[in-house]
C-alpha cells in the first residue's frame, strides 16, 4: 500500500511532466544560462577558472532545483490537488516520498544535459570517474530535494511563497551544497585523492539520512491545518 | 510505517558504514591547539596593536545586548498601550 | 513578572559589571596576547548561541506534534535569542581572528556551519513576519532542520583539520583562567534566561491584544 501510493505519485508526476515538459525545459534552460553567466564573468583570457566547474554545477543545480520546487508545488496549488492528495486515504510520508521522487527524476534529467555541458564548457574532466560521479550527484540532489519538497509543500499555502523558499531553502541546504562542491572538486584533481571523495560522499549520506528521517517525520504534522 | 522505519534504519546504516573511514580521513595530523599553552612560556614577538580589537568586541557585546532589551521594552510598551486601550473599548462598550 | 526577575536581573548586572575586572585580571595566552581576552564573552556567546538553537528546535518539535502555542512562543523567543548570541559571536569571532590569524574570515567548518545555523535562525523570524498565516507552523519546521546544524558546528573541529582550536582546549585550561570563563558563562546563561523570560512575557503579552480583538469583534 505504502509503496504503491509512491509509485502512483510518482506516475502522476511524471506522465503531467512528460505531456506539457513545461518544468524540464524551463528549468534547463534556466541551469544552462546559470552555467553560461558564469562562465562570461568568470573566464578570463579565454580561459575558465581553475577548480570552478565543480562549483559551478552545483551552484546551476540548486539555482534550478528551487526553480522546479517552486514549479511542481505551483501546478499543485492551481488545481487544489495537494489537498485532494492529503485527503487521499494515503499515509502522509507516501504522498512525501513520491513529491520527493518526482523532483528527483526531474533534477537527474536536467543533471544529464549540466554535466557533459559543464565538462565541455569548463574543460574539467567530470566524466573520468561515472560511478563516483553519479553517486555523489545522487546523494547531493537527494539530499538538497529532501529538504525542498519538505518546504515547497509547506509554502503551497503560505504568502511571499516564490521569496519564502530560497529564505529557507538554502541555509539547510548549503552544508550538502558544499560536501558536493568538495566530492566533485575531489573528483577532478589530476590524481584523485579517493579518501577525499569517500569522506565526502559519506558525508552527503548522512544528511540524507538526517534530512529524509526528519522531513518524513515532520510532513504529517506540517501539512495539517 | 514499518516501512519508513526501515527506510530510515537502512539510511542509517549505510551512513554509518562511511562515519569510519570518514574519521579516518579527517583525523589527519593537526596544526591545531590540542591544549592550552600559558603565555610566559613562549617568546615574545611582533605585535599588532590589541587593545583596539579587544575594546571593539566588548562595546560590540554591551550594545548589542542593550540594543535588544530596548527593542523588547519598545515592543512591549507598545503592546501595553494597545492592551490598555483595547480593555477600555470593552468596557465601554459591555462586551467580551 | 515573576519577583525574582527584578532580584536576578539584578544579579546579572553586577556579575557583567564585575566581570571586566575578573577578565583583565586574568594573565594573557600564548601567542595570542591580550586578544585572547575577547575568548572570554565569545566562547559563552558561541554556547548561548548554540544551547538557544537547541531550545528553538525542540520547542519547534513539541509545537509541531501538540498544537500548544506556549510551545509555539518559546520557539519565538528562542530564535530572536539565537540571532542575538549568534551575531556576538560572529562579531567577536572575526575581532579576534584579525589579531590571531591574520585575516577577519576564514572558511573553516565550524564558522561556515554556525554563519548557516544563524542565517537559519535569521530566516525563522522572517518567515514568521512575512509568511502570513500558517507561517507558525512552517518556521517551526525550519528550526528543526536548525538544530539539526547544531551537533555538527560543535563537533567539527575536532574532526576537520581546521585553524579553530578542538573542544578539548577547554578542559585544559588551568584553573585560574577556568574559573573566570565559568564565570562568564554563569553570567551569561543568567543573562539568557532573563532575556527568555522577558520575550516570551512580550509574546504572551501579544496573544492577550489578540484575544481582546477578537472578543471586541465577537
Amino acid at each position: 500500500m505504502f509503496l504503491h501510493t509512491v509509485w502512483l505519485i510518482l506516475r502522476k508526476d511524471l506522465t503531467v511532466e512528460v505531456r506539457s515538459r513545461e518544468i524540464a525545459y524551463t528549468t534547463i534552460f534556466f541551469a544552462v544560462s546559470c552555467i553560461l553567466v558564469f562562465a562570461f564573468a568568470l573566464v578570463k583570457e579565454g580561459k575558465p577558472p581553475e577548480d570552478g566547474a565543480a562549483g559551478i554545477l552545483w551552484i546551476a543545480i540548486s539555482f534550478a532545483g528551487t526553480l522546479a520546487l517552486g514549479r511542481a508545488f505551483e501546478r499543485e496549488r492551481q488545481a487544489e490537488t495537494l489537498r485532494a492528495l492529503l485527503l487521499a486515504p494515503a499515509p502522509r510520508p507516501a504522498v512525501y516520498l513520491g513529491k520527493l521522487l518526482g523532483i528527483v527524476a526531474l533534477l537527474a534529467g536536467a543533471e544529464l544535459v549540466l554535466v557533459p555541458l559543464v565538462s565541455l564548457l569548463y574543460q574539467a574532466p567530470l566524466l573520468q570517474y561515472p560511478g563516483w560521479l553519479v553517486l555523489i550527484l545522487a546523494s547531493g540532489t537527494l539530499g538538497f530535494a529532501a529538504v525542498g519538497t519538505l518546504f515547497a509543500a509547506m509554502l503551497v499555502r503560505a504568502r511571499s511563497r516564490d521569496v519564502l523558499l530560497p529564505v529557507l531553502l538554502y541555509p539547510i541546504t548549503v552544508p550538502v551544497i558544499i560536501a558536493g562542491v568538495r566530492g566533485t572538486a575531489a573528483l577532478l584533481q589530476p590524481t584523485v585523492d579517493a579518501d577525499s571523495v569517500r569522506f565526502w560522499l559519506a558525508l552527503l549520506v548522512a544528511f540524507d539520512a538526517v534530512f529524509v528521517t526528519l522531513a518524513l517525520w515532520t510532513f504529517e504534522p506540517l501539512m495539517t491545518d | 510505517m514499518r516501512f519508513v522505519r526501515s527506510v530510515v534504519v537502512i539510511l542509517v546504516l549505510a551512513s554509518s558504514s562511511g562515519v569510519a573511514p570518514a574519521i579516518a580521513y579527517a583525523q589527519q595530523p593537526a596544526e591545531q591547539q590540542g591544549a592550552f599553552v600559558p603565555a610566559e612560556s613562549l617568546p615574545q614577538r611582533e605585535r599588532m596593536p590589541a587593545a583596539p580589537l579587544l575594546v571593539a568586541a566588548y562595546a560590540f557585546v554591551m550594545l548589542a545586548l542593550f540594543g535588544y532589551v530596548i527593542s523588547v521594552s519598545r515592543r512591549l510598551t507598545a503592546v501595553k498601550t494597545d492592551l490598555t486601550r483595547l480593555e477600555g473599548e470593552i468596557r465601554r462598550t459591555g462586551r467580551g | 513578572m515573576p519577583k525574582w526577575f527584578v532580584r536576578a536581573a539584578v544579579l546579572c548586572g553586577l556579575m557583567f559589571a564585575a566581570s571586566p575586572f575578573v577578565i583583565a585580571t586574568s594573565r594573557d595566552e600564548a601567542e595570542l596576547g591580550m586578544v585572547f581576552k575577547i575568548f572570554y564573552y565569545h566562547m559563552p556567546s558561541a554556547w548561548m548561541f548554540l544551547l538557544s538553537a537547541i531550545v528553538c528546535g525542540i520547542a519547534s518539535l513539541r509545537f509541531l506534534f501538540s498544537g500548544d502555542v506556549r510551545r509555539d512562543r518559546t520557539a519565538v523567543a528562542a530564535a530572536e535569542l539565537t540571532v542575538l548570541f549568534g551575531l556576538i559571536t560572529l562579531v567577536t569571532g572575526p575581532l579576534w581572528a584579525r589579531r590571531s590569524w591574520g585575516t577577519w574570515w576564514i572558511w573553516d567548518a565550524r564558522i561556515t556551519a554556525s554563519l548557516v545555523g544563524w542565517m537559519i535562525a535569521w530566516s525563522y523570524l522572517i518567515v514568521r513576519k512575512y509568511g502570513g498565516p500558517g507561517s507558525d507552523k512552517l518556521a517551526a519546521g525550519l528550526a528543526i532542520f536548525g538544530m539539526a546544524n547544531v551537533p555538527f558546528i560543535y563537533i567539527s573541529v575536532n574532526f576537520w583539520r581546521t585553524i579553530h582550536p578542538a573542544t578539548s582546549v577547554v578542559p585544559t585550561l588551568p584553573v585560574d583562567m577556568s574559573w573566570r570563563l565559568w564565570f562568564c558563562v554563569a553570567s551569561f546563561t543568567l543573562l539568557y534566561v532573563l532575556l527568555f523570560k522577558l520575550r516570551v512575557y512580550l509574546e504572551e503579552e501579544r496573544s492577550r491584544v489578540d484575544t481582546l480583538y477578537l472578543a471586541l469583534e465577537g
